[in-house]
């Protein structure tokens, strides 16, 4: 909403209140001031002034060239050259905009406006002395055709810059502030912010025609959409344009003027609030079989009712929209936008005169689906007071007898089905300051509600407001503590910390863990990305390049994507995070990246998908960065990524995870194992499939790709660790080397001589792994670094052996091993 | 034959001013001073002289003897020294040289700025409270005080998978989420999460953000108290010296409602591109909660109030750390994460 600082002020005195600090209070108030235009601010009070031209002679030289002479106010008039083509010789008596030698002007000629100083010239040898400007050389607007012709009326010898300039302050409305989407609406708002009167009086038309009664058939059909219509006749208009001071307003507040009938309904909905519409009252037809009078009924489309609108554009309707129509058809969509038939044309001498009010929602909801986003229906579809419609009909054509000569028909049609009721609030200061924290006198209370035109009725500590009917807004006590808070400033309320009873406090322990994972991966080297949870089924099918594509089905799918790369939900971060790992292998070696994040599992027959919580890591590249003293390095695989969960499992004190070789897409076969913990697969891991890295163009390097089920780790998680005393007793180190068959894994064998050494068998760690000459083929050689302790006592060589005896046995036994020699 | 031996201390002590390392040093001990060296072999054969010389040769072999092994003595130890500083010299490294790094990980600004958020409430009492990403229309806005077809539904642009179910466009929704779970216990809750909206990805607005809002339900809170807890909020958060200003604003599920500003940290409220010449920064939308949003969650309005506020992580994080793109945050380009301490 553009509010020209001139208009308004006609409507409350702002007294010497600085513009920037008018802004200040409407923003604070809650009218958001999003912009202030300075219209001539910058114009010269000395030497750019209101003129009038005394005389037109032609130039000497040149044909195209006149010389206007103006008078302005100084000594004497002065002569200038101008090449405008809307002067010509022999003109007199027009207003003109005239600057001086040494004023500052937008280089008419100038790309990008540039401002310059004028200097006195001759023009084709003849001196001129100054310039008659145009809209453009004053910032007015492009205009460069001709000069700026100024009203009549304009004072000769005013500083243009007192007569023209002006101030529009650019409104950022929120939706509860339906009732400032008018010039008078932010009058009153200033009006009771500074503690000023409005100055608005009730419109008044003076009726001279024949009575309305009986020149309109009015009919209310659904009186749900349509609470009153009002609409005055008046008859015998002269279309032409609206004076230069109404286009000025309409110009400043963002409208483009047109005729002046037009014109005059933008004025007084952009005055009072109220949109308005003008029928060709001809062109309205009677109901059939009569001839007289036209008729006007309101209802809703039928179904496939078609009309085209004022832009030209036939519009499909439908059943929930509501209509203007006369005896024959539609003429109007309620609330948004005239037909292109009944529109007011040069033609046009008679005019009914709409003003209606209209269901906000219903407007609201008809303007989306037409994509017709009218400032009709920006009003109508915030809600606008029924009480109003009497007032821009009166106003509207009393405009139109004195600015298009019309007659105003006596009376007015007005149908009011359903009246608008007062509402009041009751309240009490105790209620003030239980919702405030601030303590007001009732007498504070009461002054600032009458100043936003509340009536009030007091009885001791109670307050009983009757809300003033233009605010649709304020129907419970707590919309009043608004109007006090804002009005009484809420730099005034004081500020406090909570005092009141603290809640039960209650840990959080899903968060605890995620945020702990988060620290144990930093601290293994890995860097934390969020990634979109939005995606499409391409991505997700470059996990799957050979089996089937992923199934719509299994998705959550927007009604209403941005793009089609943001179509689907993700039910995993795999693709999200190989993608993110392919961008950053194009500018860096190495990457290391974990998420944490929802994946979203649609379930049938219910309303709303699971949400279940995922946990994910990549890793590609050099295992370190390359340096001096690591001229080589060696890119990681899937033992890297292995070890960080080992870290993690165990940091969780997951020991009882195991791992399992695992066959599945992303992963490359061979080189992938789930992890279990006890019966249920925690998660999945690997080196990716090549094919899959073609389709995600990941480089040749392994890249290692994992992903868990984290509201499982979480749940299984044993945060509180049994933390054993230290051994007192020196423990017994030994070495055995054992060959197996190929296919026997490791932890196997581990955990097969753990059992065998229980209890004083402490550890067994692998470190060496063989295959090759010296052992027969399908065989390997594990060799194991074996740890005996006992907690009561230091071991005897004796026992020790013993032990080490019946674990060679026990492998022997089980797995076929032979101990190497 | 003490002549010899003048000769013989003469030959020792210039052989070993000539000695440069200690294994020269050993060898030239084992020529003159050991079992079989020459001085050794001297003062052996003194037994072979005539009775009446063997005094003063004796005497003299013994002298020329000691003052050999005090040379050697005096030899060894500055050769040990010089061994020493050789070895010194030879370890000493370019200490400009980089250092072996152990791999580093990073956690994501945004979760780096949530941490920071919850540190900051959670000693205020507020306990952290999450809810889900995809809500029914009812819970992201019918409860919230709007109705369907509601004109401040335009606020938030809603992508919808269906018209009962949407990608929640703010954190309200945990609003009565938390109300029913904690009802009738007060309340001090902070709700965080993800968001989406349907907008444009540009530089200052993302289809996904992270949100955090704020609850307290209880039967003394006030406007008042909001104030409090956003002017520490923002002093812990961005300095002691902030100041912020409350201005009247409108959202459906707070009545009174506010906007939440804070002087701009680049110009101090002077005016620069930042705050777009205003002074004034936005860092959250507040308000005392509407009594149809309390009711909705359980607490009647007449012996209950409380407070709401919701901000943008990221928004917050951009201001801290001058970040000038919102692009950036899940685009995860490793050179912008890696900035982040």
């Amino acid at each position: 909403m553009r509010v020209p600082l001139s208009w308004l002020k006609e409507y409350v005195d702002i007294g010497d209140i600085s513009v920037d600090e008018l802004a200040e209070r409407l923003t604070l108030a809650g009218l958001e001031v999003v912009g202030i235009e300075r219209i001539g601010d910058w114009w010269d009070r000395d030497k750019i002034f209101v003129g009038q031209i005394v005389r037109v002679d032609p130039h000497p030289n040149a044909d195209r060239l006149t010389l206007p002479t103006v008078e302005y106010g100084g000594p004497e008039p002065i002569t200038v050259v101008t090449g405008a083509p809307n002067i010509r010789v022999g003109d007199v008596g027009q207003k003109v905009a005239l600057a001086l030698a040494g004023a500052v002007l937008i280089d008419g000629y100038s790309e990008d406006r540039r401002k310059t100083v004028l200097k006195p010239t001759k023009i084709r040898g003849v001196r001129s002395a100054g310039m008659v400007c145009s809209e453009r050389e004053l910032g007015l607007s492009d205009s460069h055709e001709g000069i700026l012709i100024l009203p009549d009326d304009a004072p000769v010898g005013m500083p243009l810059a007192d007569y023209l300039g002006d101030v529009v302050f650019d409104l950022d409305l929120t939706p509860n502030l339906a009732r400032c989407f008018s010039i008078i609406g932010v009058a009153r708002e200033v009006a009771a912010l500074l503690g000023r009167p409005l100055k608005v009086e009730e419109p008044t038309m003076e009726a001279t025609g024949p009575s309305i009664e009986g020149q309109i058939d009015l009919e209310i059909a659904d009186p749900d959409l349509c609470a009153r219509y009002t609409a005055a006749l008046i008859k015998g208009v002269k279309i032409g344009p609206s004076p230069w001071w109404m286009q000025r307003r309409l110009t400043l507040a963002g409208m483009r003027p047109i005729n002046n009938i037009v014109d005059i309904t933008n004025y007084v909905m952009l005055e009072w609030g109220q949109p308005l519409h003008a029928f060709d009252y001809h062109v309205l037809r009677p109901r059939p079989g009569k001839t007289h009078p036209p008729a006007i009924i309101v209802r809703r489309a039928r179904p496939g009712e078609k009309m085209t609108t004022l832009d030209g554009v036939e519009r499909q309707l439908n059943e929930d929209m509501l209509l203007i129509c006369d005896g024959a058809g539609p003429v109007a969509i309620a609330g948004v936008m005239g037909g292109l038939e009944s529109e007011v044309t040069e033609q046009t001498t008679d005019i009914l005169l709409e003003s209606a009010n209209f269901d906000a929602i219903n407007n609201r909801r008809t303007a989306q689906v037409l994509r017709m986003n009218t400032e009709a229906s920006a009003r109508f579809g915030r809600g606008i007071a029924p009480s109003m419609t009497v007032r821009a009909a009166r106003r509207a054509a009393q405009l139109m007898r004195e600015l298009a000569g019309g007659e105003i028909a006596q009376g007015l049609a007005d149908l009011y089905p359903r009246p608008q009721q007062t509402v009041g609030v009751t309240f009490t200061t105790a209620e003030v300051e239980r919702i405030l924290g601030v303590r007001m006198s009732v007498d504070e209370i009461v002054d600032i509600l009458r100043r936003l035109e509340f009536q009030c009725r007091v009885e001791g500590e109670t307050i009983h407001a009757a809300v003033p009917d233009h605010r649709l807004d304020v129907r419970i006590p707590a919309d009043i503590m608004e109007e006090l808070a804002r009005i009484y400033g809420y730099d005034r309320i004081p500020s406090t910390l909570l005092a009141d009873e603290l809640p039960p406090q209650r840990r959080f322990h899903q968060l605890e863990t995620e945020e702990f994972i988060r620290d144990v991966l930093a601290g293994c080297g890995l860097q934390e990305v969020i990634t979109y949870s939005l995606t499409s089924l391409e991505v997700e099918g470059r996990l799957y390049p050979e089996g089937e594509s992923p199934r719509p089905a299994d998705y959550i799918r927007l009604a209403n994507p941005l793009t089609s790369e943001r179509e689907y939900l993700r039910r995993s971060l795999k693709a999200g995070l190989l993608a993110t790992a392919a961008a950053n292998l194009r500018h860096t070696p190495q990457v290391s990246i974990f998420e944490i994040g929802a994946v979203f599992e649609p379930v049938e027959g219910e309303l709303l998908p699971r949400e279940p919580m995922r946990l994910a890591m990549a890793m590609a590249g050099p295992r370190q960065p390359l340096a001096w003293h690591t001229p080589a390095p060696e890119n990681m695989d899937f033992f890297d990524l292995k070890g960080v969960i080992e870290v993690l499992m165990e940091r969780l004190g997951l020991d009882e995870a195991a791992y399992e070789p695992a066959q599945e897409m992303p992963f490359l076969p061979g080189r992938a194992a789930v992890v279990r913990i006890g019966e249920d697969v925690a998660g999945i891991f690997g080196e990716v499939h090549p094919l899959v890295k073609e389709r995600f163009e990941l480089p040749s390097v392994p890249v290692c790709l994992a992903e868990f089920n984290l509201d499982l780790l979480v749940r299984s998680a044993k945060r509180t660790p049994y933390v054993e005393s230290l051994p007192r007793y020196p423990g017994v180190a030994e070495d055995i080397a054992v060959v197996v068959d190929r296919e026997v894994p490791a932890e196997q064998v581990r955990k097969a001589i753990m059992e065998a050494g229980a209890p004083l068998l402490r550890r067994a760690d692998l470190f060496d792994v063989y295959q090759g000459p010296q052992i027969p083929e399908n065989k390997k050689n594990l060799a194991f670094s074996l740890l005996y302790q006992a907690p009561d006592r230091t071991l005897t060589d004796e026992e020790v052996r013993r032990y080490h005896q019946r674990i060679v046995q026990h492998l022997e036994k089980t797995l076929g091993a032979t101990l190497r020699a | 034959m003490t002549a010899d031996l003048h000769e013989l201390e003469q030959r020792a002590s210039a052989e070993l001013a000539q000695v440069s390392d200690l294994q020269a040093l050993e060898q030239w001990r084992l020529r003159y001073l050991g079992k079989k060296g020459e001085v050794t072999l001297a003062v052996r054969s003194v037994g072979q002289l005539p009775p009446a010389e063997r005094p003063a040769y004796g005497k003299l072999a013994n002298e020329v003897k000691g003052r050999l092994e005090a040379a050697y003595e005096a030899r060894l130890e500055v050769l040990k020294q010089e061994e020493v500083e050789r070895a010194l010299r030879a370890a000493a490294v370019d200490v400009t040289l980089p250092g072996r790094r152990p791999a580093v990980g990073r956690l994501h600004p945004s979760t780096q700025t949530l941490r920071e958020i919850y540190h900051i409430f959670t000693q205020m009492g507020f306990q952290i409270y999450r809810s889900r990403e995809v809500e029914t229309d009812e819970y992201n806005f019918e409860l919230l005080n709007m109705p369907p077809h509601h004109p401040a539904r335009d606020m938030w642009d809603t992508f919808y998978i269906n018209k009962d179910v949407v990608m929640r466009t703010h954190t309200s929704p945990g609003q009565i989420h938390v109300m029913r779970a904690y009802y009738p216990e007060p309340i001090r809750a902070i709700l965080p999460g993800k968001c989406y909206r349907y907008e444009q990805v540009t530089v200052r607005s993302e289809h996904m953000f992270h949100q955090v809002e704020g609850l307290a339900v209880g039967k003394h809170i006030t406007m008042a108290d909001l104030k409090g807890t956003m002017i520490h909020f923002a002093r812990q958060m961005f300095g002691p010296e902030r100041k912020l200003r409350f201005r009247c604003s409108h959202f459906p599920f707070t009545e009174p409602s506010v906007e939440v500003d804070m002087d701009c940290i680049l110009c101090g409220g002077k005016g620069c591109s930042l705050c777009k010449h205003t002074g004034w920064l936005e860092i959250a939308g507040a308000g005392m909660v509407h009594p149809v949003v309390l009711r909705n969650g359980g607490y009647d309005p007449n012996e209950w109030s409380g407070f709401a506020f919701g901000m943008g992580i990221e928004r917050i994080a951009m201001l801290k750390n001058h970040i000038e793109d919102i692009r950036y945050f899940f685009s995860n380009d490793l050179r912008f994460l890696g900035q982040f301490h």
